[in-house]
């Protein structure tokens, strides 16, 4: 089913350029998208106590800072089409529906988690929801995600794979055989850029040689945008144009979002080869208070309604940790199980 | 009368087949579309089956296994040809960390067949002569077969269409156009994970697979002339393998030769020969013996190539030793 989208007639007078999808959104889509970012950065906030409590065994990598691009992106797709996130992608999970509860138990390890504990943090997927989970091989998911896209056109379906990629997996050779794959067979696959300038410590200037990585879209002949990250609205507006053109078969596009990273690359990591300033300069650009702050500017939410929000989200959270906490671990002997398909 | 069928006629007639009887399974690689295939397997199903079902990609073995990949997660059954078995390291992550492992992860389904010409005997050099069975022997969540009949070609190929596991389907290049047979008409696989006996004997047996069968089946006709009676089990599938099958006929002879085209050190055969040990031990009157291509890179010129791979002399030297037991 697709998504109705209203016009409510919101002004987006802070914004440059009010986008041609996003002022079709309804304040109960605006409410879901900044209700979405905010479960995603509490729960990551959470997680991290949790592994901080030694609850949580295995790395944890955050999507802090981002969460405009996992949730703002996602929330462009429609039910049928395929979700292959990555792992600072958590908004993009909880937007497809996957829920807390299981989320939580998967950084638990618990059985009942959607990896049974055979797999850790955001390596999860679900086939009931059309989301596909990543492997840690930066950029193994780009072909996958063109490859979901065109079994669905196969079959007469205008599916769209949205997929995702680093400042550093797009150095990655699978990026270029993707993306030119892609293009030549002008299949519906959206790749978003999460250039949030480091890539574990390496930062942007050892990694890549030129001004944009948005800008390799001339080499394939495909459309290359280069969006805020940090802003959710400018975000769901060019991946809803992605979408959109995919469906209509107009082959892939290739966006770049300009981000931070707000954590180190895992919670191990005390991110000190960033320079304090340079984090302070992006803390001044979060993408939830921006919103909000927008969302109060354009008088679409009251204060009242904010901070309701926002214990919403942390109820919504406690409830899940002690589902997951209560939730049983396997057995050791159930790791044999689930090697082959039946 | 009865046409007979090469080994590689089996191949397109089996993919033929399963593509008309199933809308989902399609074809994707380099040149298999207009030109047919390197090797013609494909020849004339563009034609039938249209451009969206037999996909010619670019030359990216990578983005053609992952495609792969997609495509079987969303519902379909790909069959991705590698133009040269040597080619597929090219996407090997793919295979050994994607495909081989979504199920156990999430529990996606990965119905995919990786079709991989294989082996030497043909002047191809380092580079299109290889057997890569070796390198995923050893990935969980993986299913290897490698047929060295036409009957067992295309009824291998047509259980690894229906399996719901990636498959690697090795099929050997020198056999493609030596080796023919009679085909039933009826709609029959060869299951995935069982060997056959090839030719009954007493006296010693012979576990292999794929082209080497047939060196093990001319030592066998060449040894009864000398009142040895050599057993001869077609594994057919590697992985998983019919370890009943095997350790049967180790127990019956008491003398086992393992034998691949591969090569040696790490080969599948080191498995085999361990398993029938670990297995059979006290049934053994020789140890097990290995048989395999030696520890180098496969050679062009073809002194050297021969001097390389297994041949029936060699198998015969081989069993004649363990015969002296």
């Amino acid at each position: 089913m697709p998504r109705t989208v209203k016009n409510t007639g919101i002004k987006q007078k802070k914004r440059s350029e009010p986008g041609e999808y996003s002022s079709l959104l309804s304040k109960k889509e605006l409410n879901k998208l900044l209700y979405n970012m905010k479960l995603h950065r509490e729960s990551e906030e959470r997680i991290l106590k949790l592994y901080r409590q030694g609850k949580i065994v295995g790395g944890v990598y955050t999507g802090s800072g981002m969460e405009a691009i996992a949730v703002g992106s996602a929330y462009a797709l429609e039910d049928e089409d395929i979700l292959v996130p990555l792992h600072r992608d958590m908004g993009a999970h909880i937007v497809r529906g996957n829920p807390l509860k299981r989320i939580f138990c998967q950084y638990l390890g618990r059985a009942n988690g959607p990896t049974k504990g055979r797999d850790g943090n955001m390596h999860m997927g679900d086939p009931e929801l059309n989301i596909y989970g990543m492997v840690s091989h930066l950029g193994t998911m780009m072909p996958v995600a063109l490859g979901a896209a065109l079994a669905g056109r196969m079959r007469g379906e205008k599916t769209v794979a949205l997929t995702y990629i680093g400042d550093g997996g797009a150095s990655i050779g699978d990026f270029h055989e993707a993306l030119n794959m892609a293009s030549v067979l002008k299949a519906g696959l959206v790749l978003v850029v999460e250039n949030n300038q480091y890539a574990y410590s390496t930062p942007n200037s050892y990694q890549y040689n030129s001004k944009n990585i948005a800008d390799r879209a001339i080499g394939y002949n495909i459309p290359g945008v280069i969006v805020d990250g940090n802003d959710i609205l400018d975000v769901y507006e060019a991946v809803r144009k992605a979408v959109l053109d995919a469906k209509a078969g107009k082959g892939p596009t290739l966006i770049e979002a300009k981000t931070m990273r707000m954590h180190g690359h895992s919670a191990h990591d005390d991110h000190k080869y960033v320079p304090p300033e340079k984090l302070e300069e992006w803390r001044a650009k979060d993408p939830i208070l921006r919103f909000e702050d927008h969302l109060r500017k354009s008088k679409v939410f009251t204060e009242k309604e904010l901070e309701k929000l926002h214990d919403k989200v942390l109820m919504e959270i406690e409830e899940a940790v002690e589902f997951a906490e209560k939730s049983p671990l396997p057995e050791g002997h159930e790791a044999l199980e689930g090697v082959y398909a039946d | 009368m009865v046409k007979p069928v090469t080994y590689i006629e089996a191949i397109s007639q089996g993919l033929r087949e399963e593509m008309r009887n199933d809308e989902s399974v399609f074809c994707l690689g380099e040149d298999i579309g207009v030109y047919g295939g390197a090797f013609k397997v494909t020849k004339g199903f563009l034609d039938e089956f249209g451009r969206d079902r037999i996909l010619d990609t670019p030359l990216a073995e990578s983005a053609i296994l992952g495609t792969a990949v997609g495509a079987a997660l969303n519902g379909m059954r790909p069959v991705a040809e590698m133009q040269f078995a040597d080619f597929v390291t090219s996407g090997f992550n793919q295979i050994v960390n994607n495909a081989a492992k979504v199920h156990y992860r999430w529990g996606g389904k990965v119905p995919m067949v990786v079709r991989l010409p294989c082996g030497g005997g043909v002047h191809g050099g380092p580079y299109h002569s290889q057997n890569v069975e070796a390198w995923f022997f050893r990935v969980p969540g993986l299913k290897i077969v490698a047929p060295s009949f036409p009957y067992d070609a295309k009824g291998l190929l047509k259980a690894a269409i229906r399996d719901n596991n990636p498959v690697l389907y090795m099929e050997h290049k020198y056999l493609y156009r030596r080796i023919k047979e009679v085909l039933p008409d009826d709609d029959y696989i060869v299951p995935i994970g069982r060997g056959i006996i090839r030719r009954e004997g007493n006296d010693v047996t012979v576990v292999t697979y794929g082209s080497t069968v047939h060196l093990a089946l001319e030592a066998a006709e060449e040894l009864e002339k000398e009142g040895f009676y050599v057993e001869v089990v077609d594994m057919l599938s590697i992985l998983p393998f019919d370890k009943e099958l095997m350790l049967d006929s180790a127990k019956k002879t008491g003398k086992v030769l393992v034998l691949h085209e591969d090569t040696l050190t790490g080969g599948v055969g080191a498995e085999f020969s361990a398993v029938i040990t670990e297995n059979a031990f006290e049934y053994l009157d020789a140890p097990v013996r290995r048989l395999a291509s030696i520890d180098t890179p496969v050679p062009y010129s073809p002194k050297l190539e021969e001097f390389f791979m297994p041949n029936t002399e060699k198998v015969l030297k081989s069993l004649r030793e363990l015969l002296a037991y």
